[in-house]
């Protein structure tokens, strides 16, 4: 199932019927051309940026407003036995690729960053990748060296933060009559 | 993948080298002090919403362009993660407004991947027949404004007036007409309403004709046909190279469909046809959406069939901790009161992992990566929009485009901003 011999490749994981190939982010284009001309992954569907601020800390899950909670991740609650194990970086930045042909195949590609660390820009690998990565960079604030044109795309050019962070609350933006009596 | 040989002759890529998404101005085709910079949208009748094209005209030729999103942004990622699964549905809708159900369909086959939950026979041929009428729905409002741009007006109230029929199907079987909300993790909320075999299948026969009808109005239309035939080119390579689906892909000659390479529900039992066109231009967008609209018409009565003789089974499945109990039960057992509190407040826990899973909506590829950290909400939600990557191809497809052909172009396109901006 998942291919042999790319470069980089850290961890190969087969959940769900789905492979994922862990990548070492110094070496993201020289994996990605490789499965672009070797193993024919011809379209890349989609780029996500994931935070995993705080993965695996939540003990209380279901209710809002009662700091003490439940941990409703104990064993015994519902069937579910364990909290997740611990990231070891913050980021990741998972690339969906396709194989469009008469064998087709889909392969996801993850590359872990920690905060403030940059990764290389696969648009010249494949040029889709231009919007999907100004959007990992303005939401997340992860940045792609070599990209022609990093700029924020989905939020305002002066905006401060990157919303999908783990630590940018909902509602941290002040709407109009919000901090009157 | 076979490829259509192309009648027309791509000479190379068409992609922009800077940047696959900018135009820059050629200094040495275009003398610099003749360009006028014009602001297209984000208000423009014609931009499908709220898009910003800034172009750069030398005369009536498009020198430059770059198109400019996020205007229509409202956070749908970053609200899902701090609402439970089952409250996460309504969301997905609102992002694709045109094609709803394939944006909650996604998400929902999702939870149920990463759940490992087992769908009724029923449910699976609904959820196509509503995903086939919501296509036909789609298109017919991409035919309508489409049109209706490059000043066919009466294909805009003749496209509606066949879309209010989906749409009153719609209501029959949720209650609504748009963001419908139907898909429950598991199955249908709600049980098939009896009038809507017959109505379903009335519409299924009406439509091929109604088809017909639009393609009487426009195929022969000197206009219509001077302002799509060549306009908005897309070769084979540079599709696949900008990770262009759905219509833009079979428009420029890829026969390339989920429903048929990655069957997904019931797709695979179906009969039905793939259209493909080799040239790639606006023309050959619009023979796809006109045959895709035939070939929905002919699963949705496939699946009224289907469905009659499913009649009287289960909508959705028996797992107690994930599903609703039914409403009556609760006045009689504390089990499902219990389990209806449960779910209600606290949400079900869906195991950790990550998938992606893919369908076919309206516009090519929807696709939607979820994450879970094995609570009740999501942990991350990313839909791949198709409607953004058919945007990325804005730049490519006008190149030595007239200032008229760009709205041509861009409406071919078939943006939907709501799914492009999230």
């Amino acid at each position: 199932m998942s291919p042999a011999g790319v470069p980089g490749v850290v961890e190969t994981v087969e959940a769900h019927g789905e492979t994922t190939l862990v990548v070492d982010p110094a070496r993201i284009v020289e994996a990605c051309t490789h499965l672009r001309d070797v193993e024919g992954y011809n379209v890349l569907v989609d780029v996500a940026g994931v935070d995993y601020l705080g993965w695996g800390a939540k003990q209380v899950a279901g209710y809002i407003g009662t700091p003490a909670g439940r941990d409703i991740h104990a064993p015994g609650s519902q069937g579910f036995e364990r909290v997740p194990a611990p990231k070891e970086t913050r980021f990741a930045v998972v690339y969906h690729l396709l194989r469009l042909s008469d064998d087709p195949a889909r392969l996801r590609v993850e590359a872990r960053l920690d905060d403030g660390e940059e990764i290389d820009s696969v648009i010249g690998v494949w040029p889709a990748a231009d919007w999907n990565e100004r959007e990992a960079y303005d939401l997340y604030g992860i940045v792609f060296r070599g990209h022609p044109y990093l700029v924020r795309i989905l939020m305002p050019e002066d905006w401060e933060g990157h919303p999908l962070r783990k630590d940018y609350p909902l509602g941290g933006e002040p709407v109009r009559f919000s901090g009157e009596a | 993948m076979a490829v259509v040989p192309t009648t027309r002759i791509y000479e190379g890529t068409r992609i922009p080298e800077r940047c696959p998404t900018i135009l820059d101005v050629d200094p040495a085709e275009h003398d610099l002090d003749d360009i006028l910079t014009v602001n297209f949208g984000p208000n423009h009748p014609s931009t499908h919403g709220v898009l910003r094209l800034i172009v750069q005209l030398d005369g009536e030729h498009v020198a430059g362009l770059e198109a400019v999103i996020g205007y229509l942004h409202t956070g749908f990622e970053k609200t899902m993660e701090h609402k439970t699964y089952w409250k996460g549905i309504t969301y997905p809708e609102r992002i694709d407004y045109l094609s709803f159900q394939a944006n909650e369909l996604v998400f929902v086959l999702a939870i149920e991947k990463l759940l490992g939950l087992e769908t009724p026979e029923k449910a699976t041929w609904m959820r196509m027949c509503l995903s086939e009428l919501n296509r036909i729905h789609s298109h017919l409002v991409w035919l309508g404004t489409s049109a209706l741009e490059m000043g066919a007006i009466s294909m805009f109230w003749y496209a509606f007036r066949e879309r209010d029929m989906v749409l009153d199907l719609f209501e029959m079987v949720t209650g609504v007409r748009m963001h419908t909300r139907y898909f429950q993790v598991g199955g249908l909320a709600e049980d098939i309403p009896e009038g809507f075999y017959e109505q379903a299948r009335e519409f299924a026969r009406h439509m091929p004709r109604a088809v017909n009808d639009y393609e009487a109005l426009l195929d022969r239309n000197k206009i219509w046909l001077e302002r799509t035939k060549g306009i908005g080119l897309l070769s084979a390579a540079d599709a696949l190279a900008l990770a262009q689906s759905g219509p833009m892909l079979r428009g420029s000659g890829v026969d390339w469909d989920l429903r048929k390479a990655e069957p997904y529900l019931a797709y695979d039992e179906v009969d039905f046809d793939v259209p493909v066109y080799p040239n790639g231009d606006v023309y050959d967008r619009y023979k796809v959406h006109m045959d895709e609209m035939r070939a929905s018409a002919r699963i949705v009565s496939q699946c009224v069939t289907r469905l009659e003789e499913l009649r009287g089974q289960s909508w959705i499945a028996d797992d107690r901790k994930v599903v609703l109990p039914p409403r009556e039960e609760l006045h009689t057992s504390m089990e499902s009161l219990i389990h209806h509190f449960k779910i209600v407040t606290e949400g079900y826990l869906v195991p950790e992992g990550h998938v992606y899973v893919a369908v076919e909506s309206a516009r090519g590829e929807c696709g939607c990566y979820l994450v879970s950290d094995g609570g009740p909400r999501p942990w991350r939600v990313k839909f791949r929009a198709p409607s953004l990557a058919a945007l990325q191809a804005t730049a490519t497809c006008v190149r030595g485009a007239a200032i008229a052909d760009l709205i041509a172009v861009a409406a071919s396109l078939d943006p939907v901003m709501g799914d492009v901006d999230r």
